[in-house]
């Protein structure tokens, strides 16, 4: 039987590039480019080693989002993922993370119902347009599975049952072993991501989309409504009082007139 | 979407429009002004709420979101008193100090409480107290000695439907950002990441608002008695601050940035009342296996402590840029940081990366070279005594906010910076006569 993998993973704007419009104070969106994020292309990576190491394994991406993160679970798809599913659904908009996590469980049963459960579930840490790194475990919690989250390094034994993953910690690691099925959080540490193969980009695109019906999920516990945290106020941050700039006609009188307004105000 | 158009206040002039970072407002036909049209927001809204104030005519309307459960039975905070090894972290005793602030806030009776748990660690009950904690609760097993997720979340989930917590406060480390959103999963509870600011009452929301943002306050009521935790945090990169509510769930969860917070002054010898707790736990609870704990031998980065932090970005050009910025360090007496930019080009280790990512840094000092100031960025050092910004472009975002801004090849620049720092005084004395 398969060993059956779903990667989670999210399109997100490229915040390196967003800027805000200094005049009204809102974010400037046009020509920022959507992209999959940073850490579920770790957890991607992570799946396809497995595939490409092992018989008959398959790799399934789950993401939620609008119609056109379906060009995400393409190039996804071009990397060397079997199948992409989208969930998209105006009645998931507005989702916190405790109903995003309520979503993807149950695109996961779905998908489950249709295969077969799922051996190993990936995500990454965190998204990088939220950056709450939430999500993943509360799928963990709603499947009722053990969870790692911070993996930097991987290994899984050839019967693909024991797991054993480097979790980071700010000082150091831990060494845990884990069984499947399981879910782990992926951090950048744990692989360079391919790019997407020729044969990838033409091959054949097994994408699906499915809406809150098709995943038979309950509309009290999704979108906007249901989630437990709401937006209060939101705002730019304020700007501070503009600073001067250091005159000086070489970069060795800048450098003098720097240290004499740092020495003038006892900074240094 | 969290606002509403009233149709009979608005005359269709689509003044709101340019008040929404996400485009989602857009026109409807309307029989009842002379326009024909008034505004609808579609679903592009992210419920930001940044169109409250945008409306002369007040026909932009909050939905309020009521509660379904009886509340009043949480009470008082609790601070996730995150220990290894059998140390308690330095954002735990932060995050008394500021939960006690938020205590006694709500009212007099609202206790600050440690939740303490681990294996031998009844001596760490006393440092809480000597922070700031009015109650500890302990709980000890063998289970317990070292942070398991399905351990931990089985305990705090006992408690929790136990004493009933109000809000409870988590250190955003490695350990509560895996810890919190599962409890929460598991209580069916909101939880906001990585807050930078924390308020309980509307006045004093109202009050940092107006020194710190760019926010109208004029929406909100400072005589609201309402006590609900206002969480404020990045989002979307930093580029946007958004306040977070958790209106219609009890306990309210936070997990909070290390280094943002004060602690409160030692008092030594303080006490209070320590609850023993027996945690109902087995072996077979815990499906994973800890094999080693293994300390970095890495040098240790202390960007949260450093006086003097000499940052490097895109702006290097490569990985060898930070040969210069170590130099500089070295020189200064300061520590190496980085953009994100330069941590995921791959030129610097993650352990450097200052920003909403990284680290939260306040030195005396900050030197950002070629680092153009992305707010992420930005979110985690804008707060230095002094901001000294050397960059090629003059119209980067980080010469906007730098208190010196130096125009001009980093390459050139830092090394003029080295060679003339041992002379500071004597140009000093030099410019002043």
């Amino acid at each position: 039987m398969a060993f059956k993998i779903i990667v989670c993973a999210k399109q997100v704007p490229d915040t390196n590039v967003i800027k805000i419009n200094p005049a009204t104070g809102t974010l400037i969106r046009d020509g920022v480019p959507s992209i999959l994020n940073h850490d579920d292309n770790n957890a991607l990576e992570e799946a396809l080693k497995i595939k490409d190491k092992y018989e008959d394994v398959t790799v399934t991406v789950v993401s939620m989002g609008p119609p056109q993160a379906a060009d995400m679970l393409f190039e996804c798809i071009a990397k060397g993922a079997d199948e992409g599913i989208l969930v998209s659904d105006r009645a998931v908009g507005g989702s916190d993370t405790w109903a995003t996590s309520n979503t993807l469980e149950a695109a996961i049963r779905k998908w489950e119902k249709l295969n077969g459960p799922a051996d190993l579930i990936f995500a990454g840490r965190q998204a990088i347009d939220g950056d709450t790194a939430q999500v993943g475990p509360q799928i963990a919690e709603k499947l009722d599975l053990p969870q790692v989250t911070y993996v930097e390094e991987f290994e899984i034994s050839d019967d693909l049952k024991e797991i054993t993953v480097k979790r980071q910690l700010e000082d150091g690691y831990e060494l845990i072993g884990i069984k499947t099925p399981c879910m782990l959080t992926a951090i950048k540490e744990l692989n360079e991501p391919r790019y997407m193969s020729m044969a990838g980009i033409f091959g054949k695109k097994d994408i699906k989309v499915w809406n809150a019906a098709d995943i038979e999920v309950d509309l009290n516990k999704v979108g906007l409504l249901a989630s437990p945290t709401n937006v209060y106020r939101s705002f730019t941050p304020a700007p501070k009082a503009p600073g001067q700039k250091v005159a000086g006609d070489t970069e060795n009188e800048q450098a003098k007139n720097l240290l004499v307004q740092l020495k003038g105000k006892h900074i240094i | 979407m969290a606002v509403e158009i009233l149709k009979e206040k608005c005359i269709g002039c689509g003044q709101c429009f340019k008040s929404c970072p996400y485009d989602a407002f857009e026109f409807e036909p309307y029989a009842g002004n002379k326009l024909g049209k008034v505004a609808k927001i579609n679903s592009k809204c992210s419920s930001c709420n940044q169109c409250l104030t945008a409306c002369k005519f007040g026909a932009i309307k909050e939905k309020q979101q009521e509660a379904a459960t009886d509340l009043s039975a949480y009470k008082h905070i609790w601070v996730f008193a995150e220990q290894r090894q059998g140390k308690i972290q330095n954002v735990a005793l932060e995050l008394i100090g500021e939960g006690k602030r938020l205590a006694k806030d709500i009212s007099e009776e609202t206790q600050i409480c440690a939740v303490l748990m681990g294996n031998n660690i009844e001596h760490l009950a006393q440092e809480c107290f000597e922070y700031g904690a009015e109650k500890v609760y302990l709980v000890q097993d063998p289970l317990l000695e070292n942070y398991t997720t399905d351990g931990y979340t089985k305990v705090m989930k006992q408690l929790i439907d136990e004493y009933k917590p109000e809000i409870v406060l988590y250190g955003a480390t490695h350990i509560g950002r895996d810890f919190a959103p599962r409890i929460a999963a598991r209580c069916n509870t909101g939880l906001t990441a990585d807050c930078t600011h924390l308020d309980v009452k509307v006045s004093k929301y109202i009050e940092f608002a107006k020194a710190n943002t760019t926010l109208d306050t004029s929406t909100l009521d400072p005589n609201d008695p309402s006590t609900g935790i206002k969480q404020t945090r990045p989002a979307f990169g930093g580029n946007l601050m958004a306040t977070i509510v958790c209106p219609k769930t009890r306990p309210q969860m936070s997990t909070v940035r290390p280094g943002v917070m004060q602690k409160q002054e030692r008092v030594a010898g303080a006490t209070g009342e320590i609850v023993n707790v027996k945690p109902e736990i087995a072996a077979e609870d815990i499906r994973i296996e800890i094999k080693d704990i293994v300390k970095s031998m890495k040098e240790m980065v202390s960007l949260t402590d450093a006086k003097i932090i000499c940052s490097g970005g895109r702006g290097l050009g490569d990985a060898s840029g930070f040969e210069l910025i170590k130099q500089f360090a070295d020189k200064v007496g300061g520590v190496v940081g980085s953009s994100r930019a330069a941590v995921d080009a791959g030129w610097i280790d993650h352990s450097h990366q200052v920003g909403q990512t990284g680290t939260t840094v306040k030195p005396e000092i900050y030197f950002a070279c070629g680092i153009s100031g992305a707010i992420q960025h930005l979110a985690g050092m804008q707060t230095s005594n002094c901001i000294v910004a050397i960059n090629k472009d003059p119209d980067a975002p980080i010469m906007e906010i730098a208190d010196y801004a130096i125009v001009g090849d980093l390459y050139k620049v830092i090394p003029e910076i080295i060679a003339e720092w041992d002379n500071a005084e004597a140009l000093y004395d030099a410019s002043t006569k």
